[in-house]
């Protein structure tokens, strides 16, 4: 949807700018004259709630790395003197750690949209995998940067992820101690994960520049999952970007910020785990060692595989399912053999989807909970079952529900175009003025 | 540039003196480039002073038979047992096809040892062991606190493996035994881990 560009520079500045660095005209063209659908709805808006939490991680984390010292003797003391002495170090410590769990929801609901209404389908596949890259850099910038804290959770967490790569076969080992930089997590392995988390973010933000990039090629998705229409028709189903769209994310946004500071001002530290309260002592295992609530449901992955799968031993295994539980999301725009993007026209696969959502959350409670507890109390039904369950229905949903059901499934009349699908057969399709 | 490079477009053609150059060229730029590489991704490994830190001394004197200690060495724990002459008994009396991994995993001795209890020990009564569990590196728990598992020998909570009282995986999903790191008795009363080629030479460790 790039078509040619509307930006008309005014003053003999901008016109001046204009012919030497036309970035004036890419603001512009991207987001205040982008044609977007009409139909858009709030679960479009997370794009933006993502970008500002991008950009709250950042200014937070820079003032953070002024106050804490990635020593093993003092970062943990280093840390409480942020929350208690620093000025205003308690509610910046807040908003860096609530930030990231925040960051997690809305790049969830992001990617359940995207998967709901089909935003990987063709033409979008590179916009989708751009997308894969940056939930796979958030998910190493969480992890090293919850290690940096030196709690309990966070150098036995540390320790339990590095040994999952000491499980790859004959280079495990040599990959791990090269990691550590030791022959266990310690201050040389604490100093590299600062260095890598504070550069990582800035990887992530070149990745959105490209994420942000390939979107504008084919313009946004929507809820009915049709395409714009070429020539005149095309201003019909759009709206310019701006007011519409910056007006609507605008109003999310806000929203979102106001529950994130909630927990930023009254519940500053009920997402975390009080374990991590104690510092880092390697003699001593925490009772219970429970990743981030956003990993659960892929440690509950990790932990489902109890038995050997021919020469691949059961932690071979887990961990190679639990790579491959991302993984396979690179592969999805092949996997979906529907031409129909959105789900409101697919009446059955959209219930396969829904019990999808229904898996992550039990994989959560699953990743959560002593895979020998019984779930709800039932004798004999063992977390480990029940992890092991929706694993396999993880799976079976992409490799088996979505390739088949593009072909059996007989989808709903969908509408003639996204203005038909928005103002029906009103005469009027122009915007309110 | 093209008309220079003739010989490359066409098929069967005599190489050129440019083919060499182009091959010359890269080839020079492939190694220089991973040359390079290599120092900046080999300073991510073990640095000098942190392998210079690899030995440590335990006197063990005081260690009546039945409790252990937990020294720290390399950053990690290991674990040291005098064992009394009832929990080596009960270590030797298991057959090999018992153990989920038959290899000793002791540092002193050709991999593929058989981990009979005899491979795991220099002298029977002092059973030493990185005390990682060799699932995924959390810290045993001990029958010194009653919470030794299924053999009262160690058990990692984490995720509920069972060791025996030659620290060797019995049940769960640690795939392998904990592993005796390379260490000798230099006097009567005191161990010395992680040892130099020298000290490895004269230990006095052998196939059992």
């Amino acid at each position: 949807m790039s078509g040619p560009s509307t930006y008309e520079p005014k003053t003999g500045f901008t016109k001046w700018l204009d012919s030497r660095l036309p970035i004036v005209r890419l603001g512009w063209d991207s987001f205040v004259d982008f044609p977007t659908p009409r139909n858009l709805n709030y679960w479009w808006t997370f794009g933006g709630i993502l970008a500002v939490f991008l950009m709250i991680q950042i200014i937070t984390g820079i003032v953070l790395a002024m106050h804490y010292v990635p020593h093993e003797a003092y970062a943990f003391d280093s840390v409480e003197r942020i929350r208690r002495d620093v000025n205003f170090g308690w509610m910046i410590q807040s908003m860096h750690a609530n930030g990231a769990a925040f960051f997690f929801v809305a790049v969830y609901l992001h990617m359940f949209r995207g998967l709901y209404y089909g935003s990987y389908k063709a033409p979008r596949e590179v916009l989708w995998i751009l997308g894969v890259v940056i939930y796979l850099l958030m998910m190493a910038t969480a992890f090293m940067g919850y290690v940096l804290p030196w709690g309990q959770m966070s150098y036995w967490g540390a320790i339990v992820i590095t040994n999952l790569i000491g499980a790859l076969p004959f280079v495990g080992d040599a990959i791990r101690e090269w990691l550590w930089g030791g022959f266990s997590v310690g201050q040389a392995t604490l100093n590299r994960f600062f260095s890598l988390h504070y550069l990582l973010p800035f990887v992530i933000a070149g990745v959105v520049g490209l994420h942000i990039w390939a979107l504008h090629v084919p313009g946004n998705g929507n809820p009915v999952g049709l395409e714009v229409r070429g020539g005149k028709d095309g201003k019909k189903d759009t709206l310019p970007f701006h007011p519409y769209y910056t007006v609507k994310d605008g109003f999310a946004i806000l929203v979102y910020l106001m529950v994130f500071a909630v927990f930023v001002f009254f519940l500053p530290t009920v997402l975390g785990h009080a374990d991590n309260f104690i510092e880092a002592n390697p003699l001593s295992t925490p009772a219970h060692i429970v990743p981030e609530w956003y990993f659960l449901p892929f440690y509950a992955i990790l932990r489902a595989i109890t038995f050997d799968i021919g020469p691949i031993d059961a932690k071979l295994g887990g961990v190679l399912l639990m790579f491959g539980a991302i993984a396979i999301l690179f592969v999805l725009p092949w996997l979906d053999t529907s031409k129909v993007r959105s789900m409101r026209y697919r009446p059955l696969t959209r219930w396969f989807f829904i019990f999808f959502v229904l898996t992550c959350f039990g994989l959560g409670w699953c990743g959560a909970k002593n895979p020998d507890d019984y779930v709800l109390g039932i004798e004999g039904f063992k977390f480990l079952y029940f992890g092991q369950f929706l694993t396999l229905y993880y799976f079976a949903y992409f490799l088996v529900v979505l390739p088949v059901m593009g072909i059996v499934e007989k989808p709903k009349e969908r509408p003639a175009s996204i203005e038909a699908a928005v103002l029906g057969n009103k005469a009027s399709a122009q915007p309110a003025e | 540039m093209t008309e220079d490079n003739g010989a490359l477009d066409g098929h069967g053609e005599k190489p050129s003196r440019r083919d060499f150059i182009y091959i010359a060229a890269g080839g020079a730029t492939a190694v220089g480039g991973g040359l390079v590489l290599w120092p900046f991704v080999d300073q991510m490994n073990p640095a000098a002073d942190t392998l210079a830190l690899g030995s440590i001394r335990v006197d063990v004197s005081q260690l009546l038979p039945g409790s252990e200690m937990t020294v720290m060495w390399r950053g990690a724990p290991v674990f040291i047992r005098h064992r009394t002459e009832e929990e080596v008994a009960e270590a030797r009396d298991v057959e090999l096809s018992a153990l989920p991994d038959e290899d000793a995993r002791n540092d002193n001795l050709p991999e593929g040892t058989p981990a009979i209890d005899a491979n795991r020990v220099l002298r029977s009564e002092f059973l030493i062991v990185k005390g990682n569990c060799t699932h995924l590196g959390c810290v045993p728990t001990s029958q010194e606190t009653n919470a030794g598992g299924e053999y009262n020998a160690w058990y990692c909570p984490c995720h509920g493996s069972h060791y025996d009282k030659s620290a060797r995986i019995r049940r769960g999903p640690a795939p392998e035994n904990l592993p005796v790191p390379d260490y000798f008795f230099e006097s009567e009363t005191t161990v010395k881990i992680g040892l130099n080629d020298e000290e490895r030479a004269n230990s006095g460790w052998a196939v059992a």
